[in-house]
């Protein structure tokens, strides 16, 4: 849809072309995203070495998880994606109502992941199950599973808060839409779905690693 | 909306449809009986889910070579953090 692009995304004065100016967009998103897979990658394998070094406290620990809530939420998440996809694919086609549709899905989905697993923590919280001096564990190996709890809470925490920043920026491209009624910059949306997918992409090896490991 | 938007678009939903499959196969898994192959393909599910989302919503299978390079690098690195690592833990006696 050039039309649509050229009226929304004005070309900056450091580039040639609109080619030009997408793929540095792209790029500059991936190389962002490459550092963010090693902040991730370095709590994966944290886990990693303790679910080699502790297999069955581990086990325990990952029954204490709700496979339900998580399967649950991994279905919202990959719902929120699609949104997002359609979002941008609306976007690249200059269409105003699709676009504030699929955001405004895109929220919904969003905060609904984010609000199931606040009941997972508060749960969790009510059950002694949060690690620190407060922590209670009648099971076989409390010390790996509270190990296990550890990294459920920083990893899923660290998740939580991506999604977040990843809601805010959607939240103001919505809200700047349907007041302003100017379409955002395809780029721009192009940028903030990669971010949204990238989040989505960490749920899903967060989901078997913490939920699928009994 | 003309053809090729709505073409596109329903490849958008299939790819969504593709990823719900993966995540029941990956719950169907964890019912079966347990073995040290459960968390193994748990984990394959995953990375295949990983594939689809990256090829599929981030447009991977239609980048550059240059956007493709830029997408795997932190995977790559990724890749050597756990090699390094686990040669060390795994060779410990």
């Amino acid at each position: 849809m050039p039309d649509a692009t050229e009226q929304l995304q004005p070309l900056g004065e450091s580039f040639s072309d609109r080619a030009h100016q997408d793929l540095t967009g792209h790029l500059g998103m991936w190389a962002w995203l490459a550092s963010e897979v090693m902040l991730f990658g370095g709590l994966f394998l944290g886990y990693a070495i303790a679910r080699v070094t502790y297999p069955e406290g581990f086990a325990e620990g990952s029954r204490e998880l709700d496979v339900f809530l998580g399967g649950l939420n991994t279905y919202v998440l990959l719902g929120s994606s699609l949104a997002m996809a359609l979002a941008e694919h609306a976007a690249k086609a200059g269409r105003r109502r699709p676009l504030l549709i699929n955001l405004g899905a895109v929220l919904l989905l969003g905060g609904l992941f984010l609000a199931i697993k606040f009941y997972e923590y508060y749960d969790k919280a009510l059950k002694g199950h949060v690690p620190g001096a407060d922590f209670e564990f009648s099971g076989e190996h409390p010390q790996a599973v509270e190990l296990f709890l550890f990294l459920y809470f920083t990893m899923t925490g660290l998740h939580a808060l991506h999604m977040l920043g990843g809601l805010s920026v959607i939240g103001g491209t919505f809200l700047r839409t349907a007041v302003t009624g100017r379409m955002p910059g395809p780029l721009f949306v192009t940028a903030t779905a990669l971010y949204w997918h990238f989040v989505d992409i960490v749920w899903v090896f967060l989901f078997p690693c913490l939920y699928l490991v009994r | 909306m003309n053809k090729q938007t709505e073409k596109s678009a329903r490849g958008l939903w299939l790819v969504f449809g593709g990823l719900c499959l993966l995540l029941t196969a990956a719950l169907f898994v964890t019912q079966l009986p347990a073995g040290p192959w459960r968390p193994a393909a748990a984990m394959g599910i995953a990375g295949a889910k990983a594939l689809v989302i990256a090829l599929g919503f981030m447009h991977l299978s239609r980048s550059g070579p240059v956007v493709i390079l830029y997408a795997t690098a932190g995977v790559f690195w990724l890749g050597i953090l756990f090699l390094l690592t686990f040669a060390d833990y795994l060779t410990r006696t």
